[in-house]
């Protein structure tokens, strides 16, 4: 698989987007992170390292405590795809919304 | 209302979009049906050449003129619902034969429709395509974006 279909596949599920979210706010410990979430540890070591897998998140090397960080570069080819994907689509679905509004008052 | 569009990646191969808008649902679906009503809103408050055969199997055609050239999109109805779903093929004339799958679902409620749209590529080239400046390395994003678009997306 290339990077950005990892990257893709990493964010399609909910709690590895919130695990990111987490991280967003600074490095954490597999413990830390998992606290929230009613997953059992070894689930969340899986999360971990699908995200490790598409480079969205780094291990710290310090014995068992490996603190994970996120790592924003793959992201930014995500979240740029999407923000022009939703450019076009905005501009499109703003214009039937102000169309949608009018046709409805004229009838 | 700001980001009344939400944009999620559901797969590796497929974009969602869901928006709310503020008229029933048989308005909403009627809008997507004919050139009289597209021609309206399709091309981003830009001329557009609408051609529509709404019908299973009928073929279309958007000719978008914007500022910065004149961008045509085709495909073919392959499921028509009324007034609920919307199954077409959408291809940019600029990348003949890259053929995505769009699948549009109308739902009502309190008055207000919401429409969710599923985009399914068939290759990774098609969805890198599509967007192709999305793939260059932009300036540099700060965390509090970055966290702000992952709430986003969650």
């Amino acid at each position: 698989m290339d990077r950005l279909s990892e990257v893709f596949s990493a964010l399609a599920d909910p709690t590895r987007r919130a695990i990111l979210a987490r991280l967003a706010e600074g490095e954490a410990t597999v413990n830390e992170i998992a606290e929230p979430f009613p997953i059992s540890l070894q689930a969340v070591s899986k999360h971990l390292k699908v995200l490790e897998r598409a480079g969205l998140i780094t291990r710290g090397k310090e014995a068992q405590w490996r603190p994970c960080r996120l790592d924003a570069a793959p992201l930014r080819g995500v979240a740029e795809w999407v923000t022009e994907y939703r450019r076009f689509w905005e501009e499109r679905y703003d214009e039937l919304g102000t169309y949608l509004t009018k046709i409805q008052k004229e009838n | 209302m700001p980001q009344n569009l939400t944009v999620t990646t559901p797969s590796d191969l497929e974009v969602k979009m869901v928006r709310v808008f503020d008229a029933p649902q048989a308005l909403v679906f009627e809008a997507h049906s004919s050139c009289e009503h597209v021609k309206h809103w399709w091309g981003r408050g830009n001329p557009l050449d609408c051609e529509m055969d709404f019908r299973v199997g009928g073929a279309w055609r958007f000719v978008e003129h914007a500022p910065d050239g004149d961008w045509a999109f085709r495909g073919e109805y392959r499921d028509i619902e009324a007034p609920n779903r919307i199954v077409q093929t959408f291809e940019f004339e600029g990348m003949p034969g890259q053929i995505c799958v769009e699948t549009l679902e109308l739902t009502e409620e309190g008055g207000k429709t919401t429409v969710t749209s599923v985009t399914r590529f068939d290759t990774k080239e098609e969805r890198d395509g599509m967007i192709e400046s999305g793939m260059s390395e932009g300036a540099g994003q700060s965390y509090d974006a970055l966290a702000a678009y992952l709430a986003k997306l969650s």
